[in-house]
Protein backbone atom coordinates (compact mmCIF):
# COMPACT_ATOMS: atom_id res chain seq x y z
CA UNK A 1 0.00 0.00 0.00
CA UNK A 2 1.24 3.45 -0.83
CA UNK A 3 -1.26 5.33 1.26
CA UNK A 4 -3.43 3.96 4.03
CA UNK A 5 -5.89 5.94 6.07
CA UNK A 6 -7.57 4.16 8.96
CA UNK A 7 -10.55 5.38 10.96
CA UNK A 8 -9.70 9.00 10.39
CA UNK A 9 -11.59 11.66 12.29
CA UNK A 10 -11.21 15.26 11.31
CA UNK A 11 -13.05 18.52 11.83
CA UNK A 12 -12.21 22.18 11.37
CA UNK A 13 -12.60 23.96 14.69
CA UNK A 14 -16.15 25.12 15.27
CA UNK A 15 -17.55 23.04 12.42
CA UNK A 16 -19.22 19.64 12.22
CA UNK A 17 -16.75 16.81 11.48
CA UNK A 18 -15.62 16.38 7.89
CA UNK A 19 -14.51 12.77 8.40
CA UNK A 20 -15.85 10.17 10.82
CA UNK A 21 -14.21 6.75 10.89
CA UNK A 22 -13.02 7.30 7.35
CA UNK A 23 -10.76 4.68 5.79
CA UNK A 24 -9.13 4.58 2.40
CA UNK A 25 -6.16 2.93 0.73
CA UNK A 26 -4.22 3.52 -2.45
CA UNK A 27 -2.37 0.60 -4.03
CA UNK A 28 0.69 0.99 -6.30
CA UNK A 29 -0.30 1.74 -9.87
CA UNK A 30 -3.84 2.67 -8.96
CA UNK A 31 -5.50 5.68 -10.53
CA UNK A 32 -8.41 6.78 -8.48
CA UNK A 33 -11.00 9.47 -8.98
CA UNK A 34 -12.63 11.16 -6.03
CA UNK A 35 -16.04 12.75 -6.34
CA UNK A 36 -18.30 14.44 -3.85
CA UNK A 37 -20.27 17.64 -3.34
CA UNK A 38 -18.64 20.91 -2.29
CA UNK A 39 -17.56 20.80 1.30
CA UNK A 40 -17.51 17.00 1.46
CA UNK A 41 -13.79 17.08 2.30
CA UNK A 42 -12.09 16.29 -1.00
CA UNK A 43 -9.32 18.86 -0.55
CA UNK A 44 -9.16 18.08 3.16
CA UNK A 45 -8.41 14.45 2.29
CA UNK A 46 -5.43 15.47 0.14
CA UNK A 47 -4.16 17.86 2.82
CA UNK A 48 -4.39 15.12 5.46
CA UNK A 49 -2.29 12.82 3.29
CA UNK A 50 0.34 15.55 2.87
CA UNK A 51 0.40 16.28 6.60
CA UNK A 52 -0.77 19.86 6.13
CA UNK A 53 -3.71 19.01 8.39
CA UNK A 54 -3.62 16.58 11.27
CA UNK A 55 -6.48 14.16 12.05
CA UNK A 56 -7.92 14.20 15.55
CA UNK A 57 -7.98 10.41 15.57
CA UNK A 58 -6.95 7.54 13.32
CA UNK A 59 -3.74 6.51 11.61
CA UNK A 60 -2.11 7.53 8.38
CA UNK A 61 0.44 5.19 6.85
CA UNK A 62 2.57 6.41 3.97
CA UNK A 63 4.70 3.88 2.08
CA UNK A 64 4.16 1.42 4.91
CA UNK A 65 5.42 3.82 7.55
CA UNK A 66 3.18 5.30 10.20
CA UNK A 67 3.08 9.04 9.65
CA UNK A 68 2.62 11.09 12.78
CA UNK A 69 5.51 13.48 13.09
CA UNK A 70 6.44 16.31 10.75
CA UNK A 71 9.64 14.42 9.98
CA UNK A 72 7.90 11.39 8.49
CA UNK A 73 5.65 13.65 6.46
CA UNK A 74 8.66 15.61 5.22
CA UNK A 75 10.17 12.38 3.94
CA UNK A 76 6.92 11.31 2.33
CA UNK A 77 6.41 14.69 0.64
CA UNK A 78 9.48 13.96 -1.48
CA UNK A 79 7.59 10.99 -2.94
CA UNK A 80 4.07 12.46 -3.14
CA UNK A 81 3.22 15.43 -5.33
CA UNK A 82 0.19 17.62 -4.71
CA UNK A 83 -1.19 19.87 -7.41
CA UNK A 84 -3.12 22.67 -5.75
CA UNK A 85 -6.46 23.83 -6.99
CA UNK A 86 -5.17 27.33 -7.65
CA UNK A 87 -1.95 27.46 -9.64
CA UNK A 88 -1.20 30.96 -8.32
CA UNK A 89 -0.69 29.42 -4.89
CA UNK A 90 1.86 27.04 -6.29
CA UNK A 91 3.91 29.36 -8.47
CA UNK A 92 5.73 31.87 -6.31
CA UNK A 93 9.15 32.18 -7.91
CA UNK A 94 9.99 35.06 -10.26
CA UNK A 95 10.51 32.83 -13.30
CA UNK A 96 9.16 29.50 -14.52
CA UNK A 97 12.48 27.67 -14.48
CA UNK A 98 13.19 28.79 -10.91
CA UNK A 99 9.81 27.58 -9.77
CA UNK A 100 10.21 24.19 -11.42
CA UNK A 101 13.68 23.84 -9.89
CA UNK A 102 12.43 24.77 -6.40
CA UNK A 103 11.44 21.19 -5.46
CA UNK A 104 14.66 19.53 -6.66
CA UNK A 105 16.74 22.20 -4.87
CA UNK A 106 14.88 21.40 -1.66
CA UNK A 107 15.57 17.71 -2.25
CA UNK A 108 19.24 18.61 -2.02
CA UNK A 109 20.35 17.98 -5.60
CA UNK A 110 22.86 20.59 -6.75
CA UNK A 111 22.07 23.71 -8.75
CA UNK A 112 23.24 22.27 -12.06
CA UNK A 113 21.28 19.07 -11.52
CA UNK A 114 18.17 20.96 -10.47
CA UNK A 115 18.39 23.12 -13.56
CA UNK A 116 18.84 20.06 -15.79
CA UNK A 117 15.86 18.29 -14.25
CA UNK A 118 13.70 21.38 -14.55
CA UNK A 119 14.64 21.72 -18.23
CA UNK A 120 13.87 18.06 -18.91
CA UNK A 121 10.48 18.30 -17.25
CA UNK A 122 9.57 21.46 -19.14
CA UNK A 123 10.66 19.77 -22.34
CA UNK A 124 8.55 16.70 -21.61
CA UNK A 125 5.52 18.91 -21.10
CA UNK A 126 6.29 21.01 -24.16
CA UNK A 127 6.88 24.11 -22.06
CA UNK A 128 10.50 24.83 -22.94
CA UNK A 129 9.64 28.19 -24.49
CA UNK A 130 8.26 29.39 -21.18
CA UNK A 131 11.35 28.59 -19.09
CA UNK A 132 12.44 32.19 -18.58
CA UNK A 133 9.03 33.79 -18.47
CA UNK A 134 7.82 35.62 -15.39
CA UNK A 135 5.34 33.35 -13.60
CA UNK A 136 2.66 35.93 -12.93
CA UNK A 137 2.53 36.88 -16.59
CA UNK A 138 1.51 33.38 -17.72
CA UNK A 139 -2.07 32.71 -18.81
CA UNK A 140 -4.36 30.59 -16.63
CA UNK A 141 -3.80 27.46 -18.71
CA UNK A 142 -0.04 27.96 -18.82
CA UNK A 143 0.03 28.46 -15.05
CA UNK A 144 -1.73 25.13 -14.57
CA UNK A 145 0.70 23.28 -16.83
CA UNK A 146 3.72 24.88 -15.17
CA UNK A 147 2.28 24.04 -11.74
CA UNK A 148 2.00 20.44 -12.90
CA UNK A 149 5.64 20.61 -14.03
CA UNK A 150 6.73 21.84 -10.59
CA UNK A 151 5.19 18.69 -9.12
CA UNK A 152 6.30 16.20 -11.80
CA UNK A 153 9.92 17.38 -11.68
CA UNK A 154 10.20 15.73 -8.26
CA UNK A 155 9.29 12.40 -9.90
CA UNK A 156 6.62 11.54 -7.36
CA UNK A 157 5.41 7.99 -6.89
CA UNK A 158 2.00 9.31 -6.00
CA UNK A 159 0.27 12.28 -7.55
CA UNK A 160 -2.59 14.07 -5.82
CA UNK A 161 -4.55 16.45 -8.01
CA UNK A 162 -7.07 18.89 -6.60
CA UNK A 163 -9.61 19.76 -9.30
CA UNK A 164 -6.99 20.01 -12.02
CA UNK A 165 -9.39 21.08 -14.78
CA UNK A 166 -11.34 23.96 -13.28
CA UNK A 167 -11.37 26.96 -15.55
CA UNK A 168 -9.20 25.44 -18.28
CA UNK A 169 -9.76 25.88 -21.98
CA UNK A 170 -10.26 22.91 -24.28
CA UNK A 171 -6.62 22.72 -25.45
CA UNK A 172 -5.09 22.81 -21.96
CA UNK A 173 -7.71 20.32 -20.76
CA UNK A 174 -6.68 17.88 -23.47
CA UNK A 175 -2.99 18.33 -22.67
CA UNK A 176 -3.59 17.60 -19.00
CA UNK A 177 -5.53 14.46 -19.98
CA UNK A 178 -2.68 13.33 -22.25
CA UNK A 179 -0.07 13.93 -19.55
CA UNK A 180 -2.06 12.06 -16.91
CA UNK A 181 -2.71 9.14 -19.25
CA UNK A 182 1.03 8.75 -19.88
CA UNK A 183 2.15 9.12 -16.30
CA UNK A 184 3.25 6.08 -14.31
CA UNK A 185 2.69 7.46 -10.82
CA UNK A 186 -0.35 6.38 -8.87
CA UNK A 187 -2.95 9.12 -8.72
CA UNK A 188 -5.79 10.42 -6.66
CA UNK A 189 -7.72 12.93 -8.72
CA UNK A 190 -10.37 15.07 -7.11
CA UNK A 191 -12.78 16.42 -9.69
CA UNK A 192 -16.35 17.33 -10.46
CA UNK A 193 -15.92 16.46 -14.09
CA UNK A 194 -17.00 12.90 -14.74
CA UNK A 195 -15.76 12.92 -18.32
CA UNK A 196 -12.30 13.89 -17.11
CA UNK A 197 -12.23 11.13 -14.49
CA UNK A 198 -13.44 8.60 -17.05
CA UNK A 199 -10.44 9.52 -19.22
CA UNK A 200 -7.78 9.58 -16.52
CA UNK A 201 -8.74 7.11 -13.78
CA UNK A 202 -9.84 3.52 -13.47
CA UNK A 203 -11.87 3.51 -10.28
CA UNK A 204 -13.94 6.14 -8.59
CA UNK A 205 -14.66 6.74 -4.95
CA UNK A 206 -17.30 9.03 -3.53
CA UNK A 207 -17.11 11.11 -0.37
CA UNK A 208 -20.35 10.94 1.49
CA UNK A 209 -21.25 11.76 5.07
CA UNK A 210 -17.69 11.73 6.31
CA UNK A 211 -16.71 8.47 4.66
CA UNK A 212 -15.18 7.31 1.39
CA UNK A 213 -17.07 4.65 -0.56
CA UNK A 214 -16.07 2.66 -3.58
CA UNK A 215 -18.29 3.92 -6.34
CA UNK A 216 -17.38 1.75 -9.29
CA UNK A 217 -15.47 1.66 -12.49
CA UNK A 218 -14.59 5.04 -14.07
CA UNK A 219 -15.62 3.84 -17.52
CA UNK A 220 -19.21 3.96 -16.32
CA UNK A 221 -18.87 7.66 -15.67
CA UNK A 222 -19.93 10.22 -18.16
CA UNK A 223 -21.97 13.34 -18.03
CA UNK A 224 -25.23 13.42 -19.89
CA UNK A 225 -26.05 16.04 -22.39
CA UNK A 226 -28.81 13.89 -23.94
CA UNK A 227 -32.26 13.04 -22.69
CA UNK A 228 -31.71 9.83 -20.92
CA UNK A 229 -34.46 7.48 -22.01
CA UNK A 230 -34.10 8.62 -25.59
CA UNK A 231 -30.34 8.02 -25.75
CA UNK A 232 -29.37 5.99 -28.80
CA UNK A 233 -26.22 4.44 -27.41
CA UNK A 234 -27.15 1.60 -25.07
CA UNK A 235 -25.51 1.90 -21.67
CA UNK A 236 -26.09 0.98 -18.07
CA UNK A 237 -25.48 2.60 -14.69
CA UNK A 238 -24.45 1.18 -11.39
CA UNK B 1 2.08 47.39 -10.98
CA UNK B 2 5.81 46.72 -11.12
CA UNK B 3 6.82 46.64 -14.75
CA UNK B 4 10.57 46.39 -14.27
CA UNK B 5 10.97 48.29 -17.52
CA UNK B 6 14.51 49.35 -16.64
CA UNK B 7 15.65 45.77 -16.16
CA UNK B 8 15.53 45.11 -19.89
CA UNK B 9 18.60 46.32 -21.69
CA UNK B 10 22.12 45.44 -22.67
CA UNK B 11 24.15 48.32 -21.27
CA UNK B 12 27.19 47.72 -19.13
CA UNK B 13 25.07 48.47 -16.06
CA UNK B 14 22.63 45.74 -17.06
CA UNK B 15 25.43 43.25 -17.44
CA UNK B 16 27.15 43.86 -14.11
CA UNK B 17 26.74 41.28 -11.38
CA UNK B 18 23.63 42.19 -9.34
CA UNK B 19 25.58 41.57 -6.12
CA UNK B 20 28.08 44.26 -7.02
CA UNK B 21 25.32 46.67 -8.02
CA UNK B 22 23.38 46.04 -4.84
CA UNK B 23 26.41 46.64 -2.64
CA UNK B 24 27.48 49.71 -4.61
CA UNK B 25 24.00 51.25 -4.51
CA UNK B 26 23.75 50.63 -0.78
CA UNK B 27 27.22 52.00 0.01
CA UNK B 28 26.72 55.04 -2.21
CA UNK B 29 23.33 55.82 -0.62
CA UNK B 30 24.64 55.59 2.92
CA UNK B 31 27.56 57.91 2.21
CA UNK B 32 25.36 60.41 0.36
CA UNK B 33 22.70 60.34 3.06
CA UNK B 34 25.32 61.18 5.70
CA UNK B 35 27.15 63.85 3.68
CA UNK B 36 26.64 67.56 4.31
CA UNK B 37 29.39 69.34 2.35
CA UNK B 38 28.35 70.87 -0.94
CA UNK B 39 31.40 69.49 -2.75
CA UNK B 40 30.56 65.96 -1.70
CA UNK B 41 26.91 66.33 -2.64
CA UNK B 42 27.72 67.89 -6.00
CA UNK B 43 30.21 65.09 -6.62
CA UNK B 44 27.55 62.52 -5.76
CA UNK B 45 25.15 64.07 -8.25
CA UNK B 46 27.81 63.97 -10.96
CA UNK B 47 28.75 60.36 -10.20
CA UNK B 48 25.10 59.29 -10.19
CA UNK B 49 24.51 61.05 -13.53
CA UNK B 50 27.50 59.29 -15.02
CA UNK B 51 26.21 55.91 -13.84
CA UNK B 52 22.80 56.73 -15.26
CA UNK B 53 24.39 57.58 -18.60
CA UNK B 54 26.16 54.23 -18.62
CA UNK B 55 22.83 52.49 -17.97
CA UNK B 56 21.38 54.11 -21.11
CA UNK B 57 17.84 54.07 -19.80
CA UNK B 58 15.08 55.62 -21.90
CA UNK B 59 14.88 59.33 -21.10
CA UNK B 60 11.11 59.17 -21.52
CA UNK B 61 10.85 56.93 -18.45
CA UNK B 62 13.64 58.45 -16.37
CA UNK B 63 12.23 61.97 -16.68
CA UNK B 64 8.83 61.33 -15.10
CA UNK B 65 10.44 59.46 -12.22
CA UNK B 66 12.81 62.28 -11.41
CA UNK B 67 9.91 64.68 -11.76
CA UNK B 68 7.93 62.70 -9.18
CA UNK B 69 10.84 62.87 -6.74
CA UNK B 70 11.38 66.58 -7.27
CA UNK B 71 7.71 67.45 -7.05
CA UNK B 72 7.84 66.02 -3.55
CA UNK B 73 11.17 67.68 -2.78
CA UNK B 74 9.65 70.96 -4.01
CA UNK B 75 7.46 70.98 -0.93
CA UNK B 76 10.58 71.25 1.22
CA UNK B 77 11.68 74.36 -0.68
CA UNK B 78 8.50 75.97 0.57
CA UNK B 79 8.40 74.52 4.06
CA UNK B 80 12.02 74.48 5.21
CA UNK B 81 12.91 78.19 4.70
CA UNK B 82 9.86 79.05 6.79
CA UNK B 83 10.43 76.52 9.55
CA UNK B 84 14.22 76.30 9.97
CA UNK B 85 15.54 79.01 12.22
CA UNK B 86 18.67 80.94 11.26
CA UNK B 87 19.74 84.18 9.68
CA UNK B 88 16.63 85.69 8.08
CA UNK B 89 16.80 86.60 4.41
CA UNK B 90 13.48 88.28 4.54
CA UNK B 91 10.92 88.72 7.24
CA UNK B 92 7.42 90.06 7.41
CA UNK B 93 5.88 90.12 10.84
CA UNK B 94 6.02 86.65 12.40
CA UNK B 95 7.03 85.05 9.10
CA UNK B 96 10.72 84.89 8.27
CA UNK B 97 12.56 83.09 5.53
CA UNK B 98 15.94 81.70 6.53
CA UNK B 99 19.06 81.08 4.52
CA UNK B 100 19.66 77.88 6.46
CA UNK B 101 16.27 76.60 5.34
CA UNK B 102 17.19 77.09 1.69
CA UNK B 103 20.53 75.42 2.25
CA UNK B 104 18.85 72.42 3.81
CA UNK B 105 16.35 72.17 0.98
CA UNK B 106 19.24 72.37 -1.47
CA UNK B 107 21.12 69.55 0.21
CA UNK B 108 17.96 67.47 0.30
CA UNK B 109 17.45 67.98 -3.43
CA UNK B 110 21.00 66.93 -4.27
CA UNK B 111 20.86 63.91 -1.98
CA UNK B 112 17.52 62.57 -3.12
CA UNK B 113 18.30 63.01 -6.80
CA UNK B 114 21.71 61.36 -6.47
CA UNK B 115 20.32 58.39 -4.58
CA UNK B 116 17.35 57.87 -6.89
CA UNK B 117 19.57 58.14 -9.96
CA UNK B 118 22.13 55.73 -8.53
CA UNK B 119 19.38 53.23 -7.73
CA UNK B 120 17.92 53.57 -11.21
CA UNK B 121 21.34 52.94 -12.73
CA UNK B 122 22.39 50.15 -10.39
CA UNK B 123 19.39 48.40 -8.83
CA UNK B 124 16.63 48.97 -11.38
CA UNK B 125 18.77 47.54 -14.17
CA UNK B 126 18.38 44.10 -12.60
CA UNK B 127 15.10 42.22 -12.43
CA UNK B 128 13.52 41.75 -9.02
CA UNK B 129 14.25 38.06 -9.29
CA UNK B 130 17.94 38.72 -9.91
CA UNK B 131 18.09 41.15 -6.98
CA UNK B 132 16.44 38.57 -4.70
CA UNK B 133 18.97 35.95 -5.76
CA UNK B 134 21.78 38.46 -5.20
CA UNK B 135 20.47 39.23 -1.71
CA UNK B 136 20.45 35.52 -1.00
CA UNK B 137 23.99 35.03 -2.28
CA UNK B 138 25.20 38.00 -0.22
CA UNK B 139 23.82 36.17 2.82
CA UNK B 140 21.06 38.63 3.55
CA UNK B 141 18.70 37.17 6.16
CA UNK B 142 16.63 34.54 4.33
CA UNK B 143 13.38 35.83 5.75
CA UNK B 144 14.01 39.26 4.25
CA UNK B 145 14.90 37.82 0.88
CA UNK B 146 11.82 35.60 0.79
CA UNK B 147 9.62 38.45 1.94
CA UNK B 148 11.03 40.61 -0.83
CA UNK B 149 10.47 38.00 -3.53
CA UNK B 150 7.03 36.89 -2.33
CA UNK B 151 5.82 40.47 -1.98
CA UNK B 152 6.83 41.09 -5.56
CA UNK B 153 5.07 37.93 -6.74
CA UNK B 154 1.82 38.41 -4.87
CA UNK B 155 1.38 42.16 -5.31
CA UNK B 156 -0.02 41.29 -8.73
CA UNK B 157 -2.41 38.73 -7.31
CA UNK B 158 -3.64 41.16 -4.66
CA UNK B 159 -4.03 43.84 -7.30
CA UNK B 160 -6.12 41.45 -9.42
CA UNK B 161 -8.25 40.68 -6.41
CA UNK B 162 -8.74 44.38 -5.81
CA UNK B 163 -9.73 44.95 -9.45
CA UNK B 164 -12.26 42.12 -9.20
CA UNK B 165 -13.83 43.65 -6.08
CA UNK B 166 -13.93 47.04 -7.73
CA UNK B 167 -15.54 45.70 -10.89
CA UNK B 168 -18.12 43.77 -8.89
CA UNK B 169 -19.04 46.95 -7.04
CA UNK B 170 -19.15 49.09 -10.19
CA UNK B 171 -21.36 46.50 -11.92
CA UNK B 172 -23.87 46.98 -9.15
CA UNK B 173 -23.96 50.72 -9.59
CA UNK B 174 -21.40 51.80 -6.99
CA UNK B 175 -20.35 55.43 -7.45
CA UNK B 176 -17.67 56.71 -5.09
CA UNK B 177 -18.87 59.84 -3.27
CA UNK B 178 -17.90 61.65 -0.12
CA UNK B 179 -20.26 59.76 2.13
CA UNK B 180 -20.36 57.05 4.72
CA UNK B 181 -21.52 54.42 2.23
CA UNK B 182 -18.43 55.01 0.10
CA UNK B 183 -16.06 54.93 3.06
CA UNK B 184 -17.66 51.76 4.36
CA UNK B 185 -17.33 50.13 0.95
CA UNK B 186 -13.65 51.05 0.78
CA UNK B 187 -13.14 49.70 4.28
CA UNK B 188 -14.80 46.42 3.26
CA UNK B 189 -12.50 46.15 0.25
CA UNK B 190 -9.43 46.62 2.37
CA UNK B 191 -10.73 44.13 4.93
CA UNK B 192 -11.47 41.53 2.27
CA UNK B 193 -8.04 42.03 0.71
CA UNK B 194 -6.37 41.46 4.08
CA UNK B 195 -8.39 38.32 4.78
CA UNK B 196 -7.74 36.92 1.31
CA UNK B 197 -4.05 37.79 1.44
CA UNK B 198 -3.69 35.99 4.73
CA UNK B 199 -5.58 32.91 3.49
CA UNK B 200 -3.45 32.92 0.38
CA UNK B 201 -0.27 33.21 2.39
CA UNK B 202 -1.31 30.03 4.19
CA UNK B 203 -1.96 28.21 0.91
CA UNK B 204 1.33 29.37 -0.59
CA UNK B 205 3.15 28.16 2.48
CA UNK B 206 1.35 24.81 2.23
CA UNK B 207 2.35 24.52 -1.41
CA UNK B 208 5.96 25.29 -0.52
CA UNK B 209 5.91 22.77 2.32
CA UNK B 210 4.59 20.12 -0.06
CA UNK B 211 7.60 20.63 -2.28
CA UNK B 212 9.99 20.13 0.57
CA UNK B 213 10.56 23.71 1.73
CA UNK B 214 11.76 23.85 5.29
CA UNK B 215 13.10 27.39 5.63
CA UNK B 216 16.28 27.13 3.62
CA UNK B 217 16.04 29.20 0.48
CA UNK B 218 18.04 27.99 -2.51
CA UNK B 219 18.59 29.94 -5.65
CA UNK B 220 19.09 28.71 -9.16
CA UNK B 221 20.82 31.82 -10.41
CA UNK B 222 24.55 31.85 -10.41
CA UNK B 223 25.89 34.88 -12.15
CA UNK B 224 29.50 34.44 -13.06
CA UNK B 225 31.82 37.09 -11.65
CA UNK B 226 33.69 38.41 -14.68
CA UNK B 227 36.64 40.68 -15.29
CA UNK B 228 34.15 43.43 -16.10
CA UNK B 229 32.70 43.08 -12.59
CA UNK B 230 36.14 43.31 -11.02
CA UNK B 231 36.99 46.40 -13.03
CA UNK B 232 33.71 48.10 -12.18
CA UNK B 233 33.95 47.20 -8.53
CA UNK B 234 37.21 49.19 -8.48
CA UNK B 235 35.51 52.13 -10.21
CA UNK B 236 32.46 52.06 -7.94
CA UNK B 237 34.53 51.70 -4.78
CA UNK B 238 36.70 54.63 -5.91
CA UNK B 239 33.59 56.76 -6.45
CA UNK B 240 32.34 56.08 -2.96
CA UNK B 241 35.81 56.62 -1.46
CA UNK B 242 36.21 59.96 -3.22
CA UNK B 243 32.91 61.09 -1.71
CA UNK B 244 34.00 59.88 1.73
CA UNK B 245 37.28 61.77 1.42
CA UNK B 246 35.68 64.98 0.24
CA UNK B 247 33.11 64.84 3.01
CA UNK B 248 35.32 63.80 5.90
CA UNK B 249 38.73 65.25 5.06
CA UNK B 250 39.86 67.79 7.68
CA UNK B 251 40.24 70.53 5.05
CA UNK B 252 36.97 72.23 4.48
CA UNK B 253 36.24 72.62 0.83
CA UNK B 254 32.67 73.84 1.03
Amino acid sequence: MLIELENIHFSYSGHPPVFKEMSFALKPGEKVGMVGPNGSGKSTLLHLIMGLLKPSAGTIRLFGEKAETEKTFQKARMRIGLLFQNADDQLFSPTVIEDVAFGPLNMGVGTADARRRARETLEALNLTDHANRITHRLSGGEKKLVALATVLVMQPEVLLLDEPTTGLDEATYRRIVEILQKIEASCIIVSHEYDFLALTTRTVYALKEGKIDYNGDSSLLHSHYHFHPGGVVPHSHS
Amino acid sequence: MIREEFSFGASVMHRLDPRLKLLAATGFSIVVALSTRWMALAGALIFASVLLMFARLPVKSVGPRLFAVNAFVGLFWVMLPLSVSGSPLYSAGPVSVSLEGFALAGRLTLKSNSIVMAFMALAATSSIGALGAAMNRLRFPEKLTLLFLLTYRYLFVIQEEYERLKRAALMRGFKPKTDLHTYRTYAYWIAVLFVRASARAQRVQDAMTCRGFSGKFHTLREDEWTFRDSAWSVVLTAMVLVLVMVEWSPVSCS
